[in-house]
């Protein structure tokens, strides 16, 4: 037997699964009439989707004025939402590149749902810059395309337009690697299909053969591309802090944002595709595929960045304390204890608190906790954007331009509405694509296949105790 | 992979294990292996078919040189050259905050280049219609193909007895 198999590692497929069954299991979802709870969940979705097109629409003929952001107060639930999505978009290219340079086996059940959560995370978090600038039609000014006002070109040394150049570049690769992956697993799916269907696959995948060089190709290219998304998921989130730590703020300008912001999101992310894949893996049962290891690395992810960002909070107070500027002093005793305390409560609960039972096996271990944990991960992500933005600009420099903030229906309505746009392209997904990247599920299950692993098991525990064992 | 007329006599494994030692006995065998087509890549088998390692990351590191250059020197001759304007008492040429943009450029370059190149040199695009041998090679089948076209039945025969002896669980020859 040519793979490596760990012989205290739980197995990752489960059911002692054939080739063939991996490809039944796998791609029948996407042949079979939808079941009664995607329908359920594709009406409210899409209902979701039309409220956001609503405020959208509402936006941009009442204009801005149609949120509470004030003089004092310039960035709101808009911005928050913003950072929120691109931190959510985070884990799908963790997985996926970050994992497959350690290789990490795990990777392969969950990383393709990943990915697909990422790129529509991250078109979610596009929405809200675009829609802050009133001038929906005027986005395109962001590039520095050569125009007639000179040409007047846009400002390379602002954090702003960095964030454009890391965003979309961000959204481009995550969208390349992630179709890349999918080529092979559509000409399955083709390889299935009559008809339409079949022609529609045939356009989808490329018209891929499996030829062994064309694999070879494959696997550089993948390897290739992850060593460049490493490098890029860390330099997103660097920047989306940067537009606030390069700012003259106090409570914004702390150079542990990067660092702290790249952590945040990681754990944001890691939670949102738990709340995905514990939902997927029992509508579309695939429990054998997302076993219970699968989630258990995952919270060991979340636990880790969770106490990661806690270290960031408990270092903030404490530098602002230590540099003895009562400003910076001031800025943070307000977002404990200033009039959104009820937020910064919130955040240090659900990320830094609650986190913390993942210390326990059993709890890493149970679907239920695992999925609470997760929502409650997702309010605490929010609530730290919340309290970033909102309560640092809440108390400006001067008393008198001090106000509060609150949404209006519009503000609301546009995250609730991204909500919408994230699921409806979500359920599009598992619909017409696999959820598990087949190939990739085929090419471990000699390592982490339970009918081989088992076999492994038994041959090291007789090798131990210094039993005969005859080789495989 | 066009119509190109040929006669194509061709195995099908069931596990990638057989598969590897049959690969071996072809080598052994001197037969000239057409392809392989497997359902998921199996490792330890390019070097067995003599395939080079691939040079897409080459081509991946011209193209991220590409963006590095084509970022940094057009910001630069837009702030020293085309429209300099002073931000914040900044000099005109401030390299470190062209930092991240340079940086991405180089990854956007390289990224999109090298896919496009993958797709093209593969042959692979939308639309195309490539041959296929067996709709379960994208499932469970792992195949290897010889091109027998002009070839004499007993040189056939000879390739029939190496799929028999080697543990192919089919055999089929089609015309492409």
């Amino acid at each position: 037997m040519s793979a490596v198999v760990s012989p205290i590692r739980d197995p990752l497929i489960v059911g002692g699964k054939s080739y063939h069954q991996i490809t039944e299991d796998i791609c029948s979802p996407t042949e079979k009439t939808p079941s009664l709870a995607w329908v359920i969940a594709f009406i409210v979705a899409v209902a979701g989707l039309a409220f956001y097109v609503f405020c959208v629409g509402w936006t941009i003929w009442v204009g801005i004025g149609s949120w509470n952001l004030n003089r004092t107060i310039g960035w709101g639930w808009d911005i928050t939402n913003f950072v929120w999505w691109v931190g959510i978009g985070h884990a799908g290219t963790l997985i996926s590149a970050i994992l497959l340079l350690f290789r990490q086996r795990w990777r392969t059940g969950v990383n393709r749902a990943a990915e697909a959560m990422t790129i529509f995370a991250v078109i979610c978090a596009g929405q809200f810059p675009l829609i802050h600038m009133g001038r929906l039609w005027l986005g395109f000014f962001i590039f520095p395309y050569p125009n007639t006002r000179g040409p007047l070109w846009v400002n390379f040394n602002s954090p702003l337009l960095w964030d454009v150049f890391a965003i979309s570049t961000y959204f481009t690769v995550s969208l390349l690697f992630w179709y890349t992956g999918l080529v092979p697993d559509f000409a399955t799916v083709r390889d299935r299909a009559k008809g339409l269907r079949r022609k529609i696959y045939n356009i989808a995948s490329f018209g891929w053969t499996g030829s062994a060089k064309h694999w070879q190709r494959w696997e550089a290219l993948s390897l290739v591309l992850a060593g460049l998304a490493t490098p890029l998921v860390l330099s997103v989130h660097t920047i989306v802090s940067f537009d606030f730590a390069t700012s003259v703020i106090p409570g914004w300008h702390t150079t542990i944002f990067p660092p702290y912001f790249v952590a945040g999101a990681i754990f944001s992310g890691f939670a949102m595709v738990q709340t995905l894949m514990i939902m997927t893996r029992k509508i579309l049962k695939l429990e054998d595929y997302i076993t219970v290891e699968h989630i258990d690395s995952m919270n060991k992810v979340i636990l880790v960045t969770g106490t990661i960002v806690g270290v960031a909070y408990l270092t903030e107070l404490f530098i602002a304390w230590y540099s003895g500027y009562i400003y910076e002093q001031f800025a943070f005793y307000n977002r404990v204890l200033g009039p959104y305390w009820w937020s910064y409560f919130g955040m240090m609960s659900c990320n830094v608190l609650s986190p913390q039972l993942f210390w326990s096996r059993k709890l890493r271990r149970n679907i239920f906790v695992t999925f609470f944990m997760s929502i409650f991960v997702n309010i605490g992500m929010w609530f730290e954007r919340f309290v970033i933005i909102a309560t640092t600009l809440a108390r400006d420099y001067i008393p008198s331009s001090w106000s509060y903030y609150t949404p209006t229906w519009v503000e609301i309505g546009l995250f609730i509405g991204t909500l919408g746009l994230f699921f409806t392209l979500y359920l599009i997904f598992v619909r017409v694509a696999p959820v598990v990247a087949v190939a990739e599920v085929k090419s471990i299950l000699k390592a982490g296949g339970d009918q081989y692993v088992a076999k492994h098991t038994e041959y090291h525990e007789k090798a131990v105790k210094g039993e005969q064992v005859e080789a495989h | 992979m066009s119509k190109d007329n040929k006669e194509v006599l061709y195995g099908l494994y069931d596990d990638e294990e057989i598969l590897l030692s049959a690969v071996d006995k072809a080598n052994e065998e001197h037969f000239d292996i057409m392809d392989v087509q497997t359902p998921f890549p199996v490792h330890g088998l390019d070097p067995k078919l003599g395939l080079a390692e691939s040079r897409l990351h080459i081509a991946g590191f011209i193209y991220g040189a590409l963006g590095t250059l084509t970022a940094f020197l057009f910001m630069t001759w837009v702030f020293t050259r085309d429209w300099p304007i002073i931000f914040g008492g900044k000099p005109y040429f401030s390299a470190p905050a062209f930092i991240p943009i340079t940086f991405e450029l180089t990854v956007l370059f390289a990224s999109v280049g090298m896919v496009v190149t993958f797709y093209t040199i593969c042959g692979l695009w939308p639309g195309v219609q490539n041959v296929h041998l067996d709709d379960r090679i994208t499932d469970d089948k792992f195949c290897i193909a010889f091109d027998v076209s002009g070839q004499e039945e007993s040189f056939k025969d000879k390739l029939k007895g190496f799929f028999s002896t080697t543990g192919a669980s089919e055999v089929n020859i089609k015309n492409i």
